[in-house]
């Protein structure tokens, strides 16, 4: 993990939003609290309808909290109208004015601000310079591409120089390739400006590309933050496993626990040893959860590998996916990076082993 | 070769024939419900009046030097017609200060309608135009009696004693402009209406994002937007505006003639068609001239903010 400074930027104490009155009452937000730090990169992922968007109009002030605070280095900003927080967003369908060319929409911030005109026009320039739109200053928004909307819009929130960058989706309206380019720009931007940026989104790849760390959000909760490497190898719930990535899931019943490790014994009587989130103290019937690119189709011979057969084989190019039936009779997936040109080894209906790595098995909570 | 070339010049001619074909229903209607009768109403601005009304047909242009000048009727000399003037001066304040009355009205109305969920939306609408069920003369007639002096409101402002004699409201400037609001409030709502509701509110978000306020958002994101609608619903209530004639002389006792009286009184007790004609051309004239001057300043401001 990269060094950050332990400041935090926004701080969210127990929030809770709850929109409709009576029946018709949805709980968007259910008590959620979160520290984001200053000059990170933090990304709220989750499906449409779990609240990531709307805990991030809480912070931009276009929606106000049922109950809890949100604190922004220190000063409670909760009730404050979005006028007069030091927040800027970047729409998922960009909003920029289109009665106004692509300069006049960069500096609106900074002329509602009061700034002088030259100060306005130096930072107009700069910004333009930043996202590499020198030549489109006096274009109209309607006059340009979707991707340099997104760059005007980038410059138009970053010009009046905001404590945090709210960014809300704003990659999903892109094609694929221009994505990929986007993220990598976001990411330069972060670094050059040093502003912390929340990133909304329900694209896993691009949350892990991109951030610091990630929130996952599920159903108004959130239910894991921690670094990409967090989130991905060692998720603490079945739904932060399944969302993120491929996932074989797989009942075990923990044997010992001795420091940060647990022995577990799976279906098939094999021992394995395996992290549990921390704070939790893992006993009984638990379920692990093992990445498909952490285990290894291996002769099945092979002592201590797990036996079955192939169902299925995939090639994608990249890499090759084994469907395998274990002998227990449940699934279990196999990704093999292609590192040498020709035919994986394996014919379908072979029987297998399919062998672990160490230190790769999690166990999830409850 | 030859052949098929013959034959598409056919097609096209063909094409070409059918197309004024089935335009003739449009044109023929223009031409006669439209151009027709302006034609006769300029013909008859240029003839004589005839003794009990109609026109006598001998060229004269009497009628348009009377629209501005008035002869004496001793030496023949010509001055300027103050009365006429006054009259035309007065016909465009009123309809400039209903302009600007109901776009301060029509305005917070549309919007509020624009920003309901889309089944109220309707509802609002369709209350927005109940009034248009109604005769114009009954609901002049209706707006009289609340206004009058032993009318609702002043009865009601007795009862609770805040005034002691009743408040002189009817045959004012106040009664005029009050039931010229009411009426024409209709056609600026609609046009507003019609261009908040594609407002992208999303712009109104990004706008108080970037620290503006409420007064800046509705001044320099909502208002530029909606100008289409402010333009439209101006026009619409103007024009009619200008040559209102039923409400001013209901509300207004006839105390004061607006310019759509005094045509009105050319063409009943007057009876010189061709005075009123010309009248009626020169209203169109304003019209015209107030309109191009309204685009255009509308159109370059525009511009001007980019």
């Amino acid at each position: 993990m990269p060094d950050l400074p332990d400041k935090n930027a926004i701080e969210v104490h127990g929030v809770r939003k709850v929109f409709g009155t009576g029946e018709t009452q949805v709980a968007a937000l259910d008590t959620v609290s979160v520290s984001i730090r200053e000059n990170e990169f933090f990304t709220l992922l989750g499906p449409s309808g779990c609240g990531k968007t709307t805990l991030l109009r809480l912070i931009a002030g276009f929606d106000f909290p049922t109950e809890g605070e949100i604190l922004l280095y220190g000063d409670d900003i909760a009730p404050l109208p979005p006028f007069k927080r030091p927040v800027n967003t970047v729409f998922q369908s960009y909003a920029l004015f289109p009665h106004m060319t692509v300069a006049q929409n960069i500096g609106f911030g900074l002329e509602m601000l009061g700034k002088p005109k030259a100060e306005i026009d130096a930072r107009v320039t700069a910004m333009l310079k930043l996202v590499k739109m020198e030549q489109l200053a006096r274009r109209r928004t309607s006059q340009i591409s979707g991707g340099q909307q997104q760059r005007v819009a980038l410059a138009r929130a970053l010009a009046p120089q905001p404590k945090v960058l709210l960014l809300d989706e704003p990659l999903s309206a892109l094609d694929y390739k221009l994505r990929k380019e986007m993220q990598i720009e976001l990411k330069r931007l972060q670094h050059e400006t040093g502003i912390t940026f929340i990133f909304v989104t329900h694209d896993q790849e691009e949350a892990l590309a991109m951030s610091d760390r990630i929130a996952v959000m599920s159903t108004g909760k959130i239910l894991q933050v921690g670094s990409p490497w967090d989130i991905y190898d060692r998720p603490a719930e079945r739904f932060v496993a399944d969302f993120i990535g491929e996932t074989n899931f797989m009942d075990a019943e923990v044997i010992s626990v001795a420091g940060d490790r647990a022995t577990v014994k799976l279906l098939s009587g094999t021992d394995i040893s395996a992290t549990f989130p921390a704070g939790t103290t893992p006993d009984g019937k638990v379920t692990i959860v093992v990445r498909p690119e952490h285990a290894r189709v291996v002769a099945a011979s092979t002592k201590s590998a797990l036996s079955g057969v192939i169902e299925n084989i995939v090639y994608l190019g990249t890499d090759t996916h084994f469907h395998v039936k274990l002998a227990d009779g449940s699934p279990f997936i196999v990704r093999q990076q292609n590192s040498r040109s020709g035919p994986c080894g394996f014919d379908k209906g072979e029987s297998v082993g399919v062998d672990i790595a160490s230190d790769v098995a999690q166990i999830l909570k409850d | 070769m030859a052949d098929a070339a013959e034959a598409a010049k056919n097609r096209e001619r063909r094409d070409l024939r059918n197309r004024w074909l089935l335009s003739t229903p449009a044109l023929l209607i223009i031409l006669v419900a439209a151009t027709g009768p302006l034609l006769i109403v300029l013909l008859y601005s240029f003839l004589a009046p005839g003794p009990y009304g109609d026109v006598k047909w001998q060229f004269s242009t009497d009628a348009w030097v009377s629209v501005l000048l008035e002869r004496d009727i001793f030496d023949d000399t010509l001055s300027i017609a103050d009365a006429h003037l006054t009259i035309f001066l007065r016909s465009v304040k009123l309809a400039l200060g209903t302009t600007l009355l109901t776009l301060l009205f029509g305005f917070p109305t549309a919007y509020f309608i624009a920003t309901r969920p889309e089944r109220m939306r309707e509802v609002w609408l369709f209350l927005i135009t109940i009034p248009f069920w109604t005769n114009l003369l009954i609901r002049t007639f209706a707006v009289l009696e609340i206004i009058r002096n032993e009318g609702m409101v002043n009865s009601l402002l007795l009862d609770l004693g805040l005034i002691e004699r009743p408040i002189q409201m009817l045959f004012t400037d106040f009664a005029i402009m009050v039931g010229m609001v009411y009426v024409y409030l209709p056609l600026m709502v609609l046009p507003l209406y019609a261009s908040m509701e594609k407002l992208d509110f999303r712009l109104i978000e990004a706008g108080y994002d970037l620290y503006a306020t409420r007064f800046k958002v509705l001044r320099r994101i909502i208002f530029p937007l909606v100008k289409p609608g402010v333009i439209a619903g101006s026009i619409l209530v103007f024009i009619p505006a200008l040559g209102a004639y039923v409400t001013p002389s209901v509300l207004g006792g006839g105390k004061n003639l607006m310019l759509g009286n005094l045509i009105e009184l050319q063409f009943g007790q007057g009876r010189n068609w061709p005075l009123g004609a010309a009248l009626s051309i020169t209203l169109m004239a304003i019209v015209m001239v107030a309109l191009l001057a309204y685009v255009r300043n509308a159109g370059s401001s525009e511009v001007r903010h980019g």
